[in-house]
Protein backbone atom coordinates (compact mmCIF):
# COMPACT_ATOMS: atom_id res chain seq x y z
CA UNK A 1 0.00 0.00 0.00
CA UNK A 2 1.20 3.91 -0.73
CA UNK A 3 2.31 5.72 2.39
CA UNK A 4 -0.82 7.12 4.02
CA UNK A 5 0.97 10.60 4.28
CA UNK A 6 1.04 10.49 0.47
CA UNK A 7 -2.42 9.91 0.12
CA UNK A 8 -3.92 12.08 2.17
CA UNK A 9 -1.52 14.93 0.76
CA UNK A 10 -3.04 13.96 -3.01
CA UNK A 11 -6.33 13.91 -1.88
CA UNK A 12 -5.63 18.02 0.06
CA UNK A 13 -5.46 19.36 -3.81
CA UNK A 14 -9.23 18.82 -4.45
CA UNK A 15 -11.53 20.68 -2.11
CA UNK A 16 -14.48 18.46 -1.04
CA UNK A 17 -17.97 19.58 -0.31
CA UNK A 18 -19.86 18.89 2.77
CA UNK A 19 -21.72 15.63 2.24
CA UNK A 20 -25.63 16.55 3.32
CA UNK A 21 -27.15 15.60 6.66
CA UNK A 22 -29.88 13.43 4.89
CA UNK A 23 -29.40 9.50 3.53
CA UNK A 24 -29.91 8.95 0.20
CA UNK A 25 -29.74 5.10 0.92
CA UNK A 26 -30.53 3.11 4.32
CA UNK A 27 -30.14 -0.24 5.04
CA UNK A 28 -30.83 -2.13 8.40
CA UNK A 29 -29.90 -5.49 9.47
CA UNK A 30 -29.69 -7.01 5.40
CA UNK A 31 -29.61 -10.68 5.19
CA UNK A 32 -29.32 -12.24 2.04
CA UNK A 33 -28.87 -15.64 0.62
CA UNK A 34 -28.08 -17.49 -2.73
CA UNK A 35 -29.47 -20.96 -2.46
CA UNK A 36 -28.78 -22.20 1.18
CA UNK A 37 -25.45 -20.06 1.69
CA UNK A 38 -25.41 -16.71 3.54
CA UNK A 39 -23.63 -14.07 1.53
CA UNK A 40 -24.87 -10.91 3.51
CA UNK A 41 -24.81 -11.40 7.30
CA UNK A 42 -26.76 -8.47 8.64
CA UNK A 43 -25.59 -5.33 6.74
CA UNK A 44 -26.49 -2.04 8.12
CA UNK A 45 -25.52 1.55 6.45
CA UNK A 46 -26.16 4.72 5.42
CA UNK A 47 -25.43 6.71 2.31
CA UNK A 48 -25.57 10.38 2.63
CA UNK A 49 -26.73 13.56 0.63
CA UNK A 50 -23.74 14.87 -1.69
CA UNK A 51 -21.40 11.83 -0.70
CA UNK A 52 -19.03 9.14 -2.73
CA UNK A 53 -19.62 5.75 -0.98
CA UNK A 54 -16.60 3.16 -1.89
CA UNK A 55 -17.54 -0.21 -0.65
CA UNK A 56 -14.27 -2.31 -0.73
CA UNK A 57 -13.60 -5.92 0.21
CA UNK A 58 -11.57 -8.80 -1.42
CA UNK A 59 -13.74 -11.30 -4.06
CA UNK A 60 -16.36 -12.98 -2.44
CA UNK A 61 -17.00 -10.69 0.23
CA UNK A 62 -20.61 -9.70 -0.79
CA UNK A 63 -19.87 -6.15 -2.08
CA UNK A 64 -21.47 -6.51 -5.75
CA UNK A 65 -24.22 -8.83 -3.97
CA UNK A 66 -24.75 -5.62 -1.78
CA UNK A 67 -24.35 -3.05 -4.63
CA UNK A 68 -27.16 -5.10 -6.30
CA UNK A 69 -29.64 -5.24 -3.22
CA UNK A 70 -28.55 -0.80 -3.01
CA UNK A 71 -29.83 -1.00 -6.55
CA UNK A 72 -33.01 -3.12 -5.37
CA UNK A 73 -31.94 -5.76 -8.01
CA UNK A 74 -31.92 -8.39 -5.68
CA UNK A 75 -34.78 -10.16 -3.58
CA UNK A 76 -33.20 -10.01 0.08
CA UNK A 77 -33.76 -12.34 2.96
CA UNK A 78 -34.35 -10.20 5.60
CA UNK A 79 -33.72 -6.65 6.98
CA UNK A 80 -35.29 -3.30 5.67
CA UNK A 81 -33.90 -0.60 3.25
CA UNK A 82 -35.16 3.10 2.36
CA UNK A 83 -34.11 4.73 -1.18
CA UNK A 84 -34.25 8.37 -1.54
CA UNK A 85 -36.61 8.36 1.84
CA UNK A 86 -38.78 5.39 0.50
CA UNK A 87 -39.35 1.62 2.07
CA UNK A 88 -38.90 -0.17 -0.74
CA UNK A 89 -41.25 -3.18 0.57
CA UNK A 90 -44.02 -0.81 1.40
CA UNK A 91 -44.18 1.32 -1.76
CA UNK A 92 -46.47 0.97 -4.42
CA UNK A 93 -44.91 -0.45 -8.13
CA UNK A 94 -45.77 3.09 -9.48
CA UNK A 95 -43.72 4.95 -6.43
CA UNK A 96 -40.88 2.27 -6.86
CA UNK A 97 -40.72 2.89 -10.71
CA UNK A 98 -40.29 7.51 -9.69
CA UNK A 99 -37.63 5.93 -7.29
CA UNK A 100 -36.12 3.79 -9.63
CA UNK A 101 -36.07 6.86 -12.12
CA UNK A 102 -33.69 9.04 -9.80
CA UNK A 103 -31.06 6.34 -10.18
CA UNK A 104 -28.22 5.46 -12.66
CA UNK A 105 -25.93 2.82 -13.10
CA UNK A 106 -22.45 2.23 -14.74
CA UNK A 107 -21.99 -1.40 -14.39
CA UNK A 108 -18.23 -3.05 -14.86
CA UNK A 109 -19.17 -4.04 -18.26
CA UNK A 110 -20.24 -0.59 -19.45
CA UNK A 111 -24.04 -2.55 -20.11
CA UNK A 112 -24.24 -0.90 -23.23
CA UNK A 113 -27.49 -2.26 -26.05
CA UNK A 114 -24.91 -3.17 -28.73
CA UNK A 115 -27.55 -2.99 -31.25
CA UNK A 116 -27.78 0.78 -30.15
CA UNK A 117 -25.53 3.87 -31.27
CA UNK A 118 -23.63 5.40 -28.62
CA UNK A 119 -26.45 8.66 -28.86
CA UNK A 120 -29.34 6.28 -28.82
CA UNK A 121 -28.37 4.43 -25.68
CA UNK A 122 -27.99 7.91 -23.93
CA UNK A 123 -31.39 8.81 -25.22
CA UNK A 124 -32.97 5.76 -24.30
CA UNK A 125 -34.16 6.23 -20.80
CA UNK A 126 -35.49 9.99 -21.93
CA UNK A 127 -37.00 8.42 -24.92
CA UNK A 128 -38.76 5.73 -22.09
CA UNK A 129 -39.67 8.34 -19.26
CA UNK A 130 -39.83 11.57 -20.79
CA UNK A 131 -42.10 13.24 -23.60
CA UNK A 132 -39.45 15.42 -24.40
CA UNK A 133 -39.22 15.66 -28.56
CA UNK A 134 -36.14 14.39 -30.47
CA UNK A 135 -34.50 17.23 -31.19
CA UNK A 136 -33.96 17.85 -27.30
CA UNK A 137 -33.05 14.08 -26.51
CA UNK A 138 -30.16 14.53 -29.05
CA UNK A 139 -29.28 17.72 -27.66
CA UNK A 140 -29.10 16.52 -23.83
CA UNK A 141 -27.39 13.28 -25.02
CA UNK A 142 -24.62 15.63 -26.82
CA UNK A 143 -24.51 17.29 -23.40
CA UNK A 144 -23.89 14.81 -21.45
CA UNK A 145 -21.45 12.79 -23.48
CA UNK A 146 -19.59 16.07 -23.40
CA UNK A 147 -19.59 15.88 -19.77
CA UNK A 148 -17.88 12.45 -20.20
CA UNK A 149 -15.71 13.95 -23.10
CA UNK A 150 -17.15 11.70 -25.64
CA UNK A 151 -18.07 14.57 -27.72
CA UNK A 152 -18.88 13.34 -31.14
CA UNK A 153 -19.32 9.43 -30.94
CA UNK A 154 -22.74 9.57 -30.60
CA UNK A 155 -22.89 8.00 -33.74
CA UNK A 156 -20.78 5.08 -33.08
CA UNK A 157 -21.50 1.40 -31.86
CA UNK A 158 -20.58 0.59 -28.35
CA UNK A 159 -18.19 -2.13 -30.31
CA UNK A 160 -15.95 0.83 -32.38
CA UNK A 161 -15.20 2.33 -28.31
CA UNK A 162 -12.31 1.05 -26.33
CA UNK A 163 -12.93 -0.08 -22.29
CA UNK A 164 -12.59 3.37 -20.99
CA UNK A 165 -15.02 5.21 -23.79
CA UNK A 166 -17.64 2.32 -23.27
CA UNK A 167 -17.43 3.03 -19.24
CA UNK A 168 -17.57 6.88 -20.26
CA UNK A 169 -20.63 6.42 -22.33
CA UNK A 170 -21.98 4.10 -19.85
CA UNK A 171 -21.14 6.94 -17.19
CA UNK A 172 -22.81 9.36 -19.69
CA UNK A 173 -26.48 7.32 -19.79
CA UNK A 174 -26.25 6.93 -16.51
CA UNK A 175 -26.75 10.66 -15.47
CA UNK A 176 -29.11 11.07 -18.58
CA UNK A 177 -31.71 11.87 -15.96
CA UNK A 178 -30.17 13.80 -13.61
CA UNK A 179 -29.98 10.92 -11.02
CA UNK A 180 -29.99 11.53 -7.56
CA UNK A 181 -27.96 8.53 -6.14
CA UNK A 182 -25.49 6.78 -9.05
CA UNK A 183 -24.04 3.40 -8.81
CA UNK A 184 -20.86 2.75 -10.35
CA UNK A 185 -19.30 -1.00 -10.47
CA UNK A 186 -15.56 -1.95 -10.40
CA UNK A 187 -15.62 1.23 -12.89
CA UNK A 188 -11.47 1.51 -12.71
CA UNK A 189 -11.54 -2.53 -13.36
CA UNK A 190 -9.79 -3.39 -16.59
CA UNK A 191 -8.34 0.17 -17.91
CA UNK A 192 -4.10 1.37 -17.61
CA UNK A 193 -3.66 3.51 -14.52
CA UNK A 194 -4.12 6.60 -16.95
CA UNK A 195 -7.22 6.29 -18.05
CA UNK A 196 -8.40 4.81 -14.28
CA UNK A 197 -7.22 7.83 -13.03
CA UNK A 198 -8.96 10.31 -15.25
CA UNK A 199 -12.38 8.06 -14.61
CA UNK A 200 -11.54 8.72 -11.18
CA UNK A 201 -11.71 12.71 -11.36
CA UNK A 202 -14.95 12.01 -13.67
CA UNK A 203 -16.91 10.94 -10.80
CA UNK A 204 -15.82 13.38 -8.66
CA UNK A 205 -16.25 16.33 -11.41
CA UNK A 206 -19.61 14.72 -11.67
CA UNK A 207 -20.45 14.78 -7.92
CA UNK A 208 -19.23 18.38 -7.61
CA UNK A 209 -21.24 19.78 -10.47
CA UNK A 210 -24.46 17.42 -10.06
CA UNK A 211 -24.75 17.39 -6.49
CA UNK A 212 -25.24 13.83 -6.08
CA UNK A 213 -24.33 10.79 -4.19
CA UNK A 214 -22.33 8.30 -5.91
CA UNK A 215 -21.95 4.66 -4.13
CA UNK A 216 -18.65 2.66 -6.02
CA UNK A 217 -17.87 -0.84 -5.53
CA UNK A 218 -13.89 -1.20 -6.07
CA UNK A 219 -11.13 -3.28 -4.96
CA UNK A 220 -8.85 -0.56 -6.15
CA UNK A 221 -7.15 1.09 -3.47
CA UNK A 222 -5.48 3.88 -5.16
CA UNK A 223 -8.96 4.72 -6.82
CA UNK A 224 -11.08 4.09 -3.79
CA UNK A 225 -8.61 6.36 -1.88
CA UNK A 226 -8.84 9.43 -4.30
CA UNK A 227 -12.48 9.51 -4.43
CA UNK A 228 -14.08 8.38 -1.30
CA UNK A 229 -15.83 10.80 1.18
CA UNK A 230 -16.73 7.38 3.68
CA UNK A 231 -15.37 3.97 3.11
CA UNK A 232 -17.22 0.60 3.62
CA UNK A 233 -15.06 -2.72 4.04
CA UNK A 234 -16.77 -5.71 3.39
CA UNK A 235 -14.97 -9.10 4.92
CA UNK A 236 -17.44 -12.30 4.17
CA UNK A 237 -20.78 -10.62 3.93
CA UNK A 238 -20.41 -9.10 7.07
CA UNK A 239 -19.33 -5.14 7.44
CA UNK A 240 -15.58 -4.92 9.00
CA UNK A 241 -15.61 -0.86 9.01
CA UNK A 242 -17.44 2.37 7.89
CA UNK A 243 -15.61 5.32 8.25
CA UNK A 244 -13.64 8.13 6.19
CA UNK A 245 -10.38 7.55 4.39
CA UNK A 246 -8.31 8.76 7.06
CA UNK A 247 -10.03 6.80 9.57
CA UNK A 248 -9.72 3.27 7.51
CA UNK A 249 -6.01 4.01 7.42
CA UNK A 250 -5.50 4.55 10.93
CA UNK A 251 -7.68 1.25 11.50
CA UNK A 252 -6.26 -1.07 14.01
CA UNK A 253 -7.86 -3.67 12.82
CA UNK A 254 -5.80 -6.66 11.26
CA UNK A 255 -8.22 -7.43 8.80
CA UNK A 256 -8.63 -4.26 7.55
CA UNK A 257 -4.68 -3.91 7.51
CA UNK A 258 -4.28 -7.55 5.79
CA UNK A 259 -6.92 -5.97 2.67
CA UNK A 260 -4.88 -2.63 2.68
CA UNK A 261 -1.66 -4.27 2.15
CA UNK A 262 -2.92 -6.86 0.14
CA UNK A 263 -1.90 -9.73 2.68
CA UNK A 264 -3.67 -13.23 1.47
CA UNK A 265 -6.68 -13.97 4.11
CA UNK A 266 -5.20 -17.08 5.00
CA UNK A 267 -1.94 -15.24 5.97
CA UNK A 268 -3.41 -13.59 8.99
CA UNK A 269 -5.92 -16.31 10.26
CA UNK A 270 -5.20 -18.60 12.69
CA UNK A 271 -3.75 -21.82 11.63
CA UNK A 272 -6.14 -23.70 13.39
CA UNK A 273 -9.10 -21.95 11.95
CA UNK A 274 -7.63 -22.26 8.38
CA UNK A 275 -7.24 -26.22 8.81
CA UNK A 276 -10.90 -26.45 9.77
CA UNK A 277 -12.22 -24.37 6.94
CA UNK A 278 -9.50 -26.16 4.70
CA UNK A 279 -11.49 -29.59 5.67
CA UNK A 280 -14.42 -28.51 5.76
CA UNK A 281 -15.04 -29.08 9.75
CA UNK A 282 -17.06 -25.74 9.47
CA UNK A 283 -19.22 -27.02 7.30
CA UNK A 284 -18.75 -30.67 6.30
CA UNK A 285 -21.15 -31.05 3.20
CA UNK A 286 -19.04 -28.89 1.26
CA UNK A 287 -15.75 -30.32 1.69
CA UNK A 288 -15.30 -33.41 -0.90
CA UNK A 289 -11.84 -34.42 -0.75
CA UNK B 1 -16.37 -37.59 -9.20
CA UNK B 2 -16.09 -38.32 -13.49
CA UNK B 3 -16.26 -42.07 -14.16
CA UNK B 4 -18.20 -42.88 -10.67
CA UNK B 5 -21.41 -45.02 -10.81
CA UNK B 6 -24.46 -43.54 -9.65
CA UNK B 7 -26.25 -44.86 -6.64
CA UNK B 8 -30.42 -45.02 -7.64
CA UNK B 9 -31.00 -42.22 -5.03
CA UNK B 10 -28.26 -39.96 -7.05
CA UNK B 11 -30.57 -41.32 -10.43
CA UNK B 12 -33.68 -40.33 -8.78
CA UNK B 13 -32.50 -37.31 -7.24
CA UNK B 14 -31.45 -36.71 -10.90
CA UNK B 15 -34.85 -37.25 -12.72
CA UNK B 16 -36.36 -35.30 -9.80
CA UNK B 17 -34.24 -32.00 -10.42
CA UNK B 18 -35.37 -32.39 -14.29
CA UNK B 19 -38.92 -32.89 -13.29
CA UNK B 20 -39.15 -29.81 -11.05
CA UNK B 21 -36.81 -27.78 -13.47
CA UNK B 22 -38.86 -28.47 -16.13
CA UNK B 23 -42.67 -27.53 -14.21
CA UNK B 24 -40.57 -24.38 -13.09
CA UNK B 25 -39.70 -23.49 -17.25
CA UNK B 26 -43.48 -24.19 -18.00
CA UNK B 27 -44.24 -21.76 -15.06
CA UNK B 28 -41.70 -18.92 -15.90
CA UNK B 29 -43.36 -18.96 -19.59
CA UNK B 30 -46.46 -18.79 -18.47
CA UNK B 31 -45.78 -15.75 -16.21
CA UNK B 32 -43.83 -14.51 -19.43
CA UNK B 33 -46.93 -14.70 -21.09
CA UNK B 34 -49.43 -13.31 -18.58
CA UNK B 35 -46.95 -10.82 -18.59
CA UNK B 36 -46.84 -9.84 -21.91
CA UNK B 37 -50.50 -9.49 -22.31
CA UNK B 38 -50.51 -7.35 -19.43
CA UNK B 39 -48.17 -4.76 -20.80
CA UNK B 40 -49.80 -4.81 -24.02
CA UNK B 41 -52.89 -3.94 -22.41
CA UNK B 42 -52.18 -1.56 -20.18
CA UNK B 43 -49.11 -0.67 -21.02
CA UNK B 44 -50.19 2.49 -21.93
CA UNK B 45 -51.92 3.43 -18.54
CA UNK B 46 -48.74 2.79 -16.71
CA UNK B 47 -47.05 4.98 -19.53
CA UNK B 48 -44.90 2.38 -20.85
CA UNK B 49 -46.09 1.72 -23.75
CA UNK B 50 -45.01 -0.95 -26.11
CA UNK B 51 -43.02 0.94 -28.92
CA UNK B 52 -45.09 0.00 -32.45
CA UNK B 53 -41.37 0.96 -33.70
CA UNK B 54 -39.86 -2.08 -31.85
CA UNK B 55 -42.94 -4.41 -32.85
CA UNK B 56 -41.91 -3.72 -36.70
CA UNK B 57 -38.70 -4.04 -36.42
CA UNK B 58 -39.34 -7.87 -35.08
CA UNK B 59 -41.67 -8.04 -37.79
CA UNK B 60 -38.92 -7.25 -40.03
CA UNK B 61 -36.28 -9.49 -39.01
CA UNK B 62 -38.74 -12.67 -38.22
CA UNK B 63 -40.92 -12.32 -41.21
CA UNK B 64 -39.43 -10.23 -44.15
CA UNK B 65 -36.07 -11.85 -43.96
CA UNK B 66 -37.26 -15.00 -43.68
CA UNK B 67 -39.89 -15.03 -47.05
CA UNK B 68 -37.02 -16.21 -49.40
CA UNK B 69 -36.34 -19.33 -47.55
CA UNK B 70 -40.13 -19.94 -46.75
CA UNK B 71 -40.76 -19.57 -50.30
CA UNK B 72 -38.06 -22.20 -51.10
CA UNK B 73 -38.81 -24.67 -49.09
CA UNK B 74 -42.77 -24.85 -48.89
CA UNK B 75 -42.40 -24.82 -52.79
CA UNK B 76 -40.37 -27.75 -52.13
CA UNK B 77 -42.34 -29.70 -49.67
CA UNK B 78 -45.53 -28.62 -52.53
CA UNK B 79 -43.42 -30.61 -55.19
CA UNK B 80 -42.31 -33.30 -53.04
CA UNK B 81 -46.01 -34.15 -51.64
CA UNK B 82 -46.93 -34.07 -55.53
CA UNK B 83 -44.26 -36.38 -56.71
CA UNK B 84 -45.41 -38.94 -53.44
CA UNK B 85 -48.79 -38.56 -53.63
CA UNK B 86 -48.69 -39.46 -57.98
CA UNK B 87 -46.52 -42.44 -57.27
CA UNK B 88 -49.02 -43.62 -54.38
CA UNK B 89 -52.27 -43.22 -56.33
CA UNK B 90 -51.09 -44.49 -59.28
CA UNK B 91 -50.93 -47.37 -57.71
CA UNK B 92 -54.71 -47.29 -57.72
CA UNK B 93 -55.07 -45.35 -60.94
CA UNK B 94 -56.26 -42.75 -59.08
CA UNK B 95 -53.48 -40.20 -59.53
CA UNK B 96 -55.55 -37.46 -60.90
CA UNK B 97 -56.98 -37.35 -57.15
CA UNK B 98 -53.88 -36.00 -56.15
CA UNK B 99 -55.25 -32.62 -55.74
CA UNK B 100 -57.00 -33.69 -52.59
CA UNK B 101 -54.22 -35.06 -50.40
CA UNK B 102 -52.02 -31.83 -51.92
CA UNK B 103 -54.96 -29.28 -50.79
CA UNK B 104 -55.08 -30.83 -47.16
CA UNK B 105 -51.67 -32.08 -46.46
CA UNK B 106 -50.06 -28.46 -47.49
CA UNK B 107 -52.67 -26.39 -45.91
CA UNK B 108 -52.94 -28.03 -42.54
CA UNK B 109 -50.20 -29.74 -42.20
CA UNK B 110 -46.94 -29.11 -43.71
CA UNK B 111 -47.46 -25.00 -44.49
CA UNK B 112 -47.68 -24.42 -40.58
CA UNK B 113 -45.28 -27.21 -39.74
CA UNK B 114 -42.59 -26.14 -41.84
CA UNK B 115 -42.76 -22.50 -41.11
CA UNK B 116 -42.69 -22.75 -37.19
CA UNK B 117 -39.92 -25.44 -37.61
CA UNK B 118 -38.00 -22.52 -39.79
CA UNK B 119 -39.12 -19.78 -37.56
CA UNK B 120 -37.94 -21.73 -34.23
CA UNK B 121 -34.84 -22.29 -35.93
CA UNK B 122 -33.91 -18.87 -37.55
CA UNK B 123 -35.92 -16.29 -35.10
CA UNK B 124 -36.56 -18.68 -31.79
CA UNK B 125 -32.68 -19.03 -31.12
CA UNK B 126 -31.61 -15.69 -32.32
CA UNK B 127 -34.14 -14.32 -29.12
CA UNK B 128 -32.76 -16.78 -27.03
CA UNK B 129 -29.28 -15.64 -28.33
CA UNK B 130 -29.95 -11.94 -28.23
CA UNK B 131 -31.92 -12.02 -24.23
CA UNK B 132 -28.60 -14.37 -22.62
CA UNK B 133 -26.19 -11.93 -24.34
CA UNK B 134 -27.75 -8.86 -23.26
CA UNK B 135 -28.47 -11.00 -19.30
CA UNK B 136 -24.83 -11.54 -18.91
CA UNK B 137 -23.87 -8.51 -20.37
CA UNK B 138 -25.60 -6.72 -17.62
CA UNK B 139 -28.20 -4.84 -20.08
CA UNK B 140 -31.22 -6.72 -18.97
CA UNK B 141 -30.10 -5.63 -15.07
CA UNK B 142 -29.22 -1.84 -17.04
CA UNK B 143 -32.66 -1.91 -17.97
CA UNK B 144 -34.32 -2.98 -14.74
CA UNK B 145 -31.91 0.36 -13.04
CA UNK B 146 -33.65 2.76 -15.63
CA UNK B 147 -37.50 1.96 -14.35
CA UNK B 148 -37.64 -0.10 -17.74
CA UNK B 149 -39.42 -3.77 -17.71
CA UNK B 150 -37.67 -6.18 -19.36
CA UNK B 151 -40.33 -7.94 -20.46
CA UNK B 152 -42.57 -5.01 -21.86
CA UNK B 153 -39.22 -3.61 -23.82
CA UNK B 154 -37.50 -7.02 -25.25
CA UNK B 155 -40.68 -9.62 -25.40
CA UNK B 156 -43.60 -8.42 -25.84
CA UNK B 157 -42.41 -6.89 -29.40
CA UNK B 158 -40.83 -10.51 -30.25
CA UNK B 159 -44.36 -12.11 -29.04
CA UNK B 160 -46.30 -9.74 -30.88
CA UNK B 161 -44.52 -9.84 -34.22
CA UNK B 162 -44.06 -14.04 -34.09
CA UNK B 163 -48.06 -13.74 -33.89
CA UNK B 164 -48.56 -11.15 -36.95
CA UNK B 165 -45.78 -12.90 -38.86
CA UNK B 166 -45.84 -16.48 -38.33
CA UNK B 167 -49.60 -16.99 -39.70
CA UNK B 168 -48.33 -14.61 -42.56
CA UNK B 169 -45.44 -16.61 -43.72
CA UNK B 170 -47.52 -19.61 -42.71
CA UNK B 171 -50.22 -18.25 -45.44
CA UNK B 172 -47.38 -17.57 -47.51
CA UNK B 173 -46.09 -21.15 -47.52
CA UNK B 174 -49.62 -22.42 -48.25
CA UNK B 175 -49.85 -20.25 -51.65
CA UNK B 176 -46.19 -21.44 -52.54
CA UNK B 177 -46.53 -24.98 -51.44
CA UNK B 178 -49.49 -25.29 -53.58
CA UNK B 179 -48.34 -23.17 -56.67
CA UNK B 180 -45.17 -25.62 -56.99
CA UNK B 181 -47.35 -28.61 -56.38
CA UNK B 182 -49.50 -27.15 -59.27
CA UNK B 183 -46.78 -26.82 -61.61
CA UNK B 184 -45.89 -30.11 -60.99
CA UNK B 185 -48.97 -31.61 -61.13
CA UNK B 186 -49.86 -29.96 -64.50
CA UNK B 187 -46.19 -30.97 -66.23
CA UNK B 188 -46.55 -34.55 -64.74
CA UNK B 189 -50.27 -35.20 -65.45
CA UNK B 190 -50.95 -32.79 -67.56
CA UNK B 191 -53.92 -31.20 -65.66
CA UNK B 192 -54.22 -27.51 -66.05
CA UNK B 193 -53.46 -24.51 -63.45
CA UNK B 194 -56.22 -23.52 -63.70
CA UNK B 195 -58.66 -27.45 -63.00
CA UNK B 196 -56.00 -27.48 -60.31
CA UNK B 197 -56.81 -24.45 -58.71
CA UNK B 198 -60.60 -24.87 -59.31
CA UNK B 199 -60.34 -28.61 -57.55
CA UNK B 200 -58.10 -27.04 -54.83
CA UNK B 201 -60.59 -24.18 -53.91
CA UNK B 202 -63.33 -26.86 -54.12
CA UNK B 203 -62.01 -29.11 -51.57
CA UNK B 204 -60.76 -26.78 -49.41
CA UNK B 205 -63.16 -25.01 -47.16
CA UNK B 206 -62.16 -22.30 -44.36
CA UNK B 207 -62.04 -24.18 -41.46
CA UNK B 208 -58.98 -25.84 -43.11
CA UNK B 209 -57.34 -22.59 -43.38
CA UNK B 210 -58.32 -21.79 -39.68
CA UNK B 211 -56.81 -25.07 -38.71
CA UNK B 212 -53.62 -24.26 -40.44
CA UNK B 213 -53.36 -20.53 -39.08
CA UNK B 214 -54.69 -21.82 -35.58
CA UNK B 215 -51.93 -23.58 -35.33
CA UNK B 216 -49.49 -21.34 -36.61
CA UNK B 217 -50.28 -18.77 -33.92
CA UNK B 218 -49.91 -21.35 -31.17
CA UNK B 219 -46.80 -22.20 -33.10
CA UNK B 220 -45.58 -18.36 -32.72
CA UNK B 221 -46.39 -18.37 -28.59
CA UNK B 222 -44.41 -21.50 -28.38
CA UNK B 223 -41.54 -20.07 -30.38
CA UNK B 224 -40.92 -16.83 -28.38
CA UNK B 225 -41.50 -18.05 -25.19
CA UNK B 226 -39.39 -20.58 -25.49
CA UNK B 227 -36.70 -18.12 -26.86
CA UNK B 228 -37.27 -16.00 -23.61
CA UNK B 229 -37.36 -18.56 -21.03
CA UNK B 230 -33.49 -20.15 -22.18
CA UNK B 231 -32.54 -16.57 -22.99
CA UNK B 232 -33.35 -15.29 -19.39
CA UNK B 233 -32.25 -18.63 -17.93
CA UNK B 234 -28.80 -18.35 -19.50
CA UNK B 235 -25.73 -18.80 -16.66
CA UNK B 236 -21.85 -19.02 -17.32
CA UNK B 237 -21.11 -16.38 -20.35
CA UNK B 238 -20.83 -16.86 -24.16
CA UNK B 239 -20.79 -20.89 -23.60
CA UNK B 240 -23.90 -20.78 -21.46
CA UNK B 241 -25.42 -18.77 -24.11
CA UNK B 242 -24.33 -20.74 -27.15
CA UNK B 243 -26.20 -23.79 -24.67
CA UNK B 244 -29.45 -21.97 -24.62
CA UNK B 245 -29.62 -21.14 -28.59
CA UNK B 246 -29.11 -24.63 -29.12
CA UNK B 247 -31.87 -25.68 -26.14
CA UNK B 248 -33.94 -23.14 -27.65
CA UNK B 249 -33.95 -24.51 -30.96
CA UNK B 250 -34.62 -28.11 -29.73
CA UNK B 251 -36.72 -27.73 -27.11
CA UNK B 252 -38.91 -25.41 -29.75
CA UNK B 253 -38.97 -27.49 -32.81
CA UNK B 254 -40.24 -30.49 -30.16
CA UNK B 255 -42.86 -28.61 -28.75
CA UNK B 256 -44.34 -28.04 -32.07
CA UNK B 257 -44.17 -30.88 -33.69
CA UNK B 258 -45.84 -32.52 -30.59
CA UNK B 259 -48.76 -29.72 -30.14
CA UNK B 260 -49.47 -30.09 -33.95
CA UNK B 261 -49.81 -34.18 -33.11
CA UNK B 262 -51.83 -32.96 -30.30
CA UNK B 263 -53.99 -29.86 -32.62
CA UNK B 264 -54.57 -32.77 -35.24
CA UNK B 265 -56.17 -35.26 -32.69
CA UNK B 266 -58.61 -32.57 -31.08
CA UNK B 267 -59.40 -31.12 -34.59
CA UNK B 268 -60.09 -34.02 -36.01
CA UNK B 269 -62.64 -35.51 -33.49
Amino acid sequence: MRNPQSIMEERKTRERPQSGPGAVIEVEDLVTHYGERMILKGVSMQVLENEIMVIMGGSGSGKSTLLRHLMALEEKTSGSMRILGKDIDQITRKEFLDVRKKLGVAFQSGALFSSMTVGENIMLPLYEHTDLDALTMEIMARMKLEVVELSGFENLMPSELSGGMIKRAAFARAIVMDPKVLFCDEPSAGLDPVVASALDDLILDMRDAMGMSIVVVTHELDSAFKIADRITILDRGEILMIGTVEEVLASKSDRVQALLNRIPEEDTMDPDEYLSRLVGEDNPGTAHL
Amino acid sequence: MAGQKLTATQRIEGVGKLAVAFVESVGNGGIIIAESFYWLLFGVRERQPVRISAVIQQMMDIGVAAIPIIILLTGTIGVMLAIQGIHTLRIFGAESRVTVGIAFSVVREFAPLITGILVAGRSGSALAARIGTMKINQEIDALKVMGINPTRFLVVPALVAMLVMVPALTLLGIFMGLFAAGLYVNADLGISLAAYAHDTIDILSLDDLGHGLGKSCIFAVLIAVIGVVNGAGVQGGAEGVGKATTRSVVQAISAIIITDMLFAFVATR
